[in-house]
C-alpha cells in the first residue's frame, strides 16, 4: 500500500519539506504494513466501537452561567483587532 | 520533607508540625537542587504556589482538614491553567494561556492543593519517551541517560525525584502507566469517563483520561476522590456514583480472583522483567488472592487498532491549530491557505505530523472502511475480550512494559518500535477500563524499576486500589529512592 504523502499533506494543511516527505513515506510504509495485520481478523458481523460508554444525547439543565467574555478567547489570537480575528487575505 | 507522600504530608500539616509554605518551599528547594539533571518541568509557578500555600495555611489554622489542603502537586502541561501557560510541549502552543481552568484544576483549587508547575511531556501526548518535546527531553531519575517514559514522563520523573508530592498525567495508550513503571512510581488510568476531560487538550477523545501519578496507591486514592466525578462541562464524563476511593484501602483481598492473561506471558518480555512481574503475582497469591488463567486473544492486534483510532482522532482534533484562534502563526504567509500550511509545518514536531498524516490517511476516501472502520471493529473484539476475562476474575495482573526504561535516542528513529513499547497498556484504553501501574521490582546493574499492571472492570478502580495498597503494604519497592 503506497501512501500519497503529498495529497495527504494537502488534505491536512501541512506543508512538508522534501526531506519529511521522503522520511514519512518510508516510515509510514512500515507502519501501514504493520496495521494491515488487522485484515487477518474476520470482522464481518462485528459492530464498530466508537465510544466505550455508549452514551447518547447527554443533556444538561439550560441554566444561565457566567460565560467567558468575547474578548477573553480573542486575546489568545496571534492577530486580532476590535474584537475580531485577523487573517491574511482569502481571495 | 519533599520526600513525603500526600498521606504523610497531611499528617504533618494537620498536626501543625509543618506549614504548607514550609513544605512548598522544601519542594522548590528540591527542584532547584535536581531539576538541572531531571528536567521534569516545562515551567514552574513558584510565586503563585507560595500564595496558594499561604492561603492553605490560613484554612488549616481554621481547622480545615481536606485531604489535599496545602499539598504541592504538579500538572502535566496539557491540563489548562487559567493565567499561566499550557504548552502541550508544542511550538504551536508555546505561548498559549488558557482563558479558563480545566475542571480537575478547579477541583484541586477547591481542595486547597498547591500547584507547583507544569510538567514536560511528548508533544500533544504523542510518544513514549518524552523526547518529542518542543522544550527539552526529560531524564529518568533512576538513570539519567535513560528516558522517563511518556507521554506523562515529566509528571512521573517529578514524582520519582520528589520535585512534587504528587502529579496529574493523562493516559491515551499508556501515558500514565508506562512512565510510572519506568520511574518506579504509582500511576492510575481511571475508567474512561471517570474524570472530566474539560480543559484537557485533546489528543484522542475516545481514549484520553486524566489520572494520578503518586508515591503510593493510598495517594492515588486520595487524588481520585478530588478529581473524579460527573462534570457538566464534559458530556463524556460518566454519571455514575463516585465512591470514597480511600475506603478501598481497608478492603480485604483474600479470596479475590486475580486473572493472569496467558497472551501477556508468551516470551515478549525481557526475562528479568517477567521474573519481577511473576514475583509480584506470587506476592499477591501470598496475600490470599487466587490466580486464574484468563485469555485476551486479540492482544496482538491492539497496537494496530490503537494507532488507527488514535491517529484518526488526533488528525481531526489537531485541525483546530490553524494560526487563527490561538497559538503560533507563521509570519511567512501572504494568503490564508499558506498561512495554515506554514503555521502547521513550523508549529508541529515530527511525530505529531506523522500521526496527522496517518490519521488523515485512515479517514480518507477509499480507505475509511479498510482501516478506520476495521480498527473500530477490532476495538469491539478487544473490549469483549476484557468483558469475558473479567467475568472470571476481579482484577487482571499483567506487565506494564516489555522492558525497563530504554536509553535516550534508542528508539527515536523507528516509530514502529516506539509504538510497540505500549503493547501491554494500549488495550485498557481501547476497552475503556481502569488500569494501574505499581512498582514490583528492580532489574539490571542500574537497578531500573519495573511495573506491575492491574486492570479491572469499568468503574471498578476500588478493586485496583485495594489490591495495589495491600501489595504496597507487603513490599517496599514503592519506597525505594532513585540515586539522585
Amino acid at each position: 500500500m503506497d501512501m500519497d504523502i503529498e495529497h495527504l499533506a494537502k488534505l491536512a494543511r501541512l506543508k512538508l519539506t522534501d526531506a519529511e516527505k521522503e522520511l514519512f513515506s518510508k516510515q509510514m510504509g512500515t507502519v501501514i504494513k504493520y496495521i494491515e495485520k488487522l485484515s487477518e481478523l474476520d470482522t464481518k458481523n462485528v459492530e464498530p466501537t466508537a465510544h466505550v460508554l455508549g452514551l447518547n444525547n447527554v443533556f444538561r439543565d439550560d441554566a444561565v452561567k457566567k460565560p467567558l467574555t468575547v474578548q477573553d478567547p480573542i486575546n489568545d489570537s496571534p492577530a486580532h483587532s476590535k474584537g475580531h480575528y485577523e487573517v491574511p487575505k482569502i481571495i | 520533607m519533599h520526600r513525603t507522600t500526600i498521606t504523610q504530608a497531611r499528617e504533618l500539616l494537620n498536626s501543625k508540625k509543618l506549614s504548607s509554605v514550609q513544605l512548598t518551599e522544601a519542594v522548590f528547594a528540591r527542584i532547584d537542587a535536581v531539576e538541572d539533571k531531571v528536567k521534569a518541568f516545562t515551567h514552574l509557578m513558584r510565586e503563585k504556589a507560595i500564595e496558594q500555600a499561604k492561603a492553605a495555611d490560613v484554612r488549616i489554622s481554621k481547622g480545615e482538614e481536606q485531604p489535599l489542603l496545602g499539598v504541592p502537586i504538579a500538572l502535566k502541561d496539557l491540563i489548562c491553567t487559567q493565567g499561566s501557560r499550557t504548552t502541550c510541549a508544542s511550538k504551536i502552543l508555546d505561548q498559549f494561556v488558557a482563558p479558563y481552568n480545566a475542571t480537575v484544576v478547579n477541583r484541586l483549587n477547591a481542595a486547597g492543593a498547591v500547584i507547583v508547575g507544569k510538567t514536560n511531556m511528548d508533544e500533544f501526548a504523542m510518544g513514549s519517551s518524552n523526547e518529542n518535546s518542543s522544550h527539552h527531553a526529560t531524564m529518568n531519575p533512576w538513570a539519567l541517560d535513560r528516558v522517563p517514559g511518556g507521554s506523562s514522563g515529566g509528571s512521573a520523573a517529578a514524582v520519582a525525584a520528589h520535585e512534587c508530592i504528587a502529579a496529574l498525567g493523562s493516559d491515551t495508550g499508556g501515558s500514565i502507566r508506562q512512565p510510572a513503571g519506568f520511574c518506579g512510581v504509582t500511576g492510575l488510568k481511571p475508567t474512561y469517563g471517570r474524570v472530566s476531560r474539560f480543559g484537557l487538550v485533546a489528543f484522542a477523545s475516545s481514549l484520553d483520561q486524566i489520572g494520578p501519578i503518586t508515591k503510593s496507591v493510598a495517594d492515588a486514592a486520595t487524588l481520585m476522590n478530588v478529581i473524579g466525578g460527573k462534570d457538566g462541562q464534559d458530556s463524556t464524563s460518566a454519571d455514575v456514583p463516585l465512591p470514597d476511593f480511600t475506603q478501598a484501602l481497608d478492603q480485604d483481598i483474600k479470596g479475590m480472583k486475580l486473572g493472569i492473561p496467558k497472551e501477556y506471558f508468551t516470551g515478549g518480555m525481557q526475562p528479568e522483567v517477567e521474573k519481577s512481574v511473576q514475583e509480584g503475582i506470587r506476592t499477591l497469591e501470598s496475600l490470599g488472592m487466587q490466580t486464574v488463567e484468563v485469555s485476551l486473544p486479540h492482544l496482538d492486534y491492539a497496537v494496530a487498532a490503537y494507532y488507527i483510532i488514535a491517529s484518526a482522532e488526533a488528525s481531526t482534533n489537531l485541525s483546530r491549530y490553524d494560526g487563527v484562534k490561538y497559538g503560533y502563526r507563521s509570519p511567512k504567509s501572504d494568503n490564508l491557505v499558506n498561512m495554515y500550511e506554514n503555521t502547521r509545518e513550523e508549529g508541529f514536531g515530527e511525530e505529531v505530523k506523522r500521526r496527522i498524516i496517518l490519521g488523515t490517511f485512515v479517514l480518507s476516501s477509499g480507505y475509511y472502511d479498510a482501516y478506520y472502520l476495521k480498527g473500530q471493529q477490532v476495538r469491539t473484539l478487544i473490549k469483549q475480550d476484557f468483558e469475558n476475562a473479567l467475568e472470571k476474575c476481579d482484577v487482571i495482573a499483567a506487565p506494564v512494559t516489555p522492558y525497563p526504561a530504554f536509553k535516550l535516542g534508542e528508539k527515536l528513529d523507528d516509530p514502529l518500535q516506539m509504538y510497540l513499547a505500549d503493547i501491554y497498556t494500549i488495550s485498557a484504553n481501547l476497552a475503556g477500563i481502569p488500569a494501574m501501574s505499581i512498582p514490583c521490582g528492580f532489574v539490571g546493574e542500574e537497578n531500573l524499576p519495573i511495573g506491575l499492571q492491574l486492570m479491572g472492570k469499568h468503574f471498578d478502580e476500588t478493586n485496583l486500589i485495594a489490591v495495589g495498597h495491600k501489595f504496597q503494604q507487603a513490599t517496599d519497592f514503592h519506597t525505594q529512592q532513585p540515586p539522585l
